[in-house]
């Protein structure tokens, strides 16, 4: 599903260039569900961007889902993000103004989805995520479990190829984490690849596979047997 | 443009920012206002002196003589200088080939004219037929003095409608016997109007040789006018009305030896001179009313600009979401310039609609002798509008281009 293959990075602040991706190489097969760890720093952050094609490596290949993913201009990034992933952040990222549904079916919308079928779509996803009852509310009328949800609801939307997780437990409690967890994965169990940067032990427990980063290179990378998130709470 | 789904968006959005919505509006609905307020009063003082110059013919030049003020070529001061026929017919002859019409006049100020029971102290002018031209008067009933009146030097009066008012009332004045001075009788062949209101409706018009007879003026004239022939250009017509006016000028004084710099003993008028300076001035008025207005929609756009920049500045984070979300960049552009536009659009509007309706239930209302229905013009109307949509594309092209250019990733950062 993803192949990377000797991904550079730096960034230049001032005159002095920081190296920050230092020759990784990395694949992703379908179905996995893979932490990424590493101190701050590392390195773990920017590659998630650069998987996210938030951000553009300097050097190396990144093919997802078979496809190249080069020379990238505005457009064509926004429309693969759109068509091959969905992003789940630290702080959730819901537009405060919009309620639960209307955050899910953004993604619809810029995949010009109608309303009504957008809607219908939303409204599943956030059934799916136990939160139908709070279709209406504003972000702000939630709770951070039920934000992260609404969140995790919108990544599903557009039905992506991968699922990216930036910290997704970080904002939240224990209790929160372990069920926020479950959710994610009960998805995977279904059968999509998801990505999770951490830096939470326990968290990174909760995966198949763990990926340590230090200093822009990947010093170790093993499958693990995963922990429940479930028996937690 | 046409995207159902976009303006849902941008109604949220200003459903969502109701006061910051409502400011902006209001300095753009403001200058949208007092622009067209402006507009209004300029076409008004436009028709007001076009009213006023709307008595006369504009194209007119007007020729008298008085008393010289100063000495020359040994004649003392204090001389009265009268036109006869004979200085008429040469101006006549010499001017032939510009001249559109042409009369002389000999006029009375206080003529008594009874009718009946009624009397009233009228002016009582002698004229040809082409008076009716100059004068800008317009026929209520009757007909004109014609040329057989002159010949036969008939006792025929034309009035004007405020004197037919005042002795006839609501009767037919045609065709009725008026006394002059209690011993001439006149008959009247008809009654005018004149755009120059009461005062000009207030005169009593003869044929020029019955009025030199009446009066005992044997071959005197009081004064002559004349209309020039218009050519297609309004500038060319002035020139060559001014180098008449001045030809004429010179001629009288050598006929009379009147010192050149005697502006009391020959007067030329040149109506179109005059016409020419006033409307010069409208349009300096009109361009500084637009100055004035276009800077006032400046200022509101410039506003609004300012605020879809903070807008966009406090959305950094939405967009930032919503490009991770794969919004293209150019739908960023045109949510925030569509957005502009539409702001400043339906304010402009209502600053349009409430400057209009002033000015429709107040213009009538203003009299003043230079004021006149102070109104806008479709095509100002028009014109204010496009202005406010090609205001609001240039308010939101900045700050839409910067949102465009916002990149995600340090949008989403967390700080």
């Amino acid at each position: 599903m993803i192949e990377i293959k000797d991904l550079h990075k730096s960034y230049s602040t001032g005159n002095n260039s920081l190296h920050v991706l230092k020759g990784i190489n990395f694949s992703v097969k379908e179905g996995e569900l893979v932490s990424i760890m590493g101190s701050s720093g590392s390195g773990k952050s920017t590659l998630l961007n650069i998987l996210g094609m938030l951000d553009e490596a300097d050097h190396g290949s990144y093919t997802l889902d078979g496809v190249p993913i080069k020379n990238l201009n505005e457009k064509l990034a926004a429309q693969y993000r759109n068509k091959f992933l969905g992003f789940i952040f630290q702080s959730f990222n819901l537009i405060n103004y919009k309620n639960a549904i209307d955050n899910v079916a953004l993604p619809l919308y810029y995949q010009k989805v109608g309303r009504k079928e957008r809607d219908e779509r939303a409204m599943h996803y956030l059934e799916k995520v136990g939160l139908a009852d709070w279709a209406n509310h504003l972000p702000n009328q939630l709770s951070g479990g039920q934000k992260q949800r609404v969140a995790i609801a919108r990544a599903l939307a557009s039905d992506p190829k991968v699922l990216l997780a930036d910290e997704p437990t970080g904002a939240l409690d224990t209790k929160t984490s372990y069920e926020v967890m479950d959710l994610i994965q009960g998805i995977n169990e279904e059968g999509r690849t998801i990505l999770i940067v951490t830096h939470e032990p326990d968290i990174a427990q909760m995966t198949k596979r763990i990926v340590n980063l230090k200093d822009g290179l990947i010093i170790d990378d093993t499958m693990v047997d995963q922990v429940k998130a479930l028996s937690h709470v | 443009m046409f995207n159902i789904e976009r303006w849902q968006e941008i109604f949220e959005t200003i459903r969502k920012n109701k006061l910051r919505t409502f400011l902006t509006s209001l300095s753009v609905a403001s200058g949208i206002f007092i622009l067209v307020i402006l507009l209004g009063f300029s076409s008004g003082i436009q028709n007001g002196v076009k009213s006023q110059f709307e008595s006369d013919a504009t194209n007119r030049i007007q020729v008298s003589t008085r008393v010289t003020t100063k000495g020359f070529k040994g004649l003392n001061p204090g001389r009265r200088l009268q036109m006869t026929n004979k200085d008429y017919e040469n101006l006549n002859q010499k001017y032939e080939d510009q001249i559109e019409y042409k009369t002389s006049l000999y006029n009375t100020w206080g003529g008594q004219i009874n009718y009946k029971e009624k009397q009233g102290s009228y002016r009582i002018e002698g004229a040809f037929p082409d008076q009716q031209f100059i004068e800008n008067a317009t026929l209520v009933s009757g007909r004109f003095i014609n040329n057989s009146d002159i010949d036969g030097s008939r006792k025929v009066g034309l009035l004007g409608y405020q004197m037919k008012q005042d002795l006839f009332g609501d009767e037919e004045a045609v065709g009725e016997t008026i006394i002059l001075n209690n011993n001439i009788n006149f008959t009247v062949v008809g009654v005018y109007t004149d755009p120059g209101g009461t005062r000009e409706e207030t005169r009593l018009f003869i044929p020029m040789t019955t009025a030199q007879k009446v009066f005992n003026a044997g071959e005197n004239i009081n004064r002559i006018a004349y209309t020039v022939k218009m050519s297609d250009s309004f500038d060319e017509a002035v020139a060559l009305s001014a180098a008449m006016s001045q030809s004429i000028d010179q001629d009288l004084r050598t006929r009379f030896s009147v010192a050149p710099d005697d502006r009391i003993a020959v007067r030329v008028n040149d109506t179109l001179e005059e016409a020419k300076k006033i409307y010069g001035l409208i349009d300096t008025i009109r361009a500084v009313f637009w100055f004035i207005g276009i800077g006032t929609i400046i200022a509101g756009v410039v506003g609004v600009g300012n605020i879809m920049l903070i807008i966009v500045k406090e959305r950094t984070k939405e967009i930032g979401i919503r490009k991770a979300l794969g919004a293209l960049p150019s739908e960023i552009i045109w949510m925030v310039l569509q957005e502009a536009i539409f702001i400043t659009s339906l304010a402009g509007l209502i600053g349009l609609f409430f400057g209009v309706g002033l000015l429709e239930l107040v213009g009538p209302q203003i009299e003043a002798d230079f004021i006149k229905y102070p109104k806008v013009d479709f095509v100002t109307s028009i014109t204010t509008v496009i202005i406010l949509i090609v205001a609001g594309a240039l308010a939101g092209f900045i700050p839409a281009r910067r949102a465009a250019n916002i990149k995600p990733i340090e949008a989403l950062r967390d700080e």
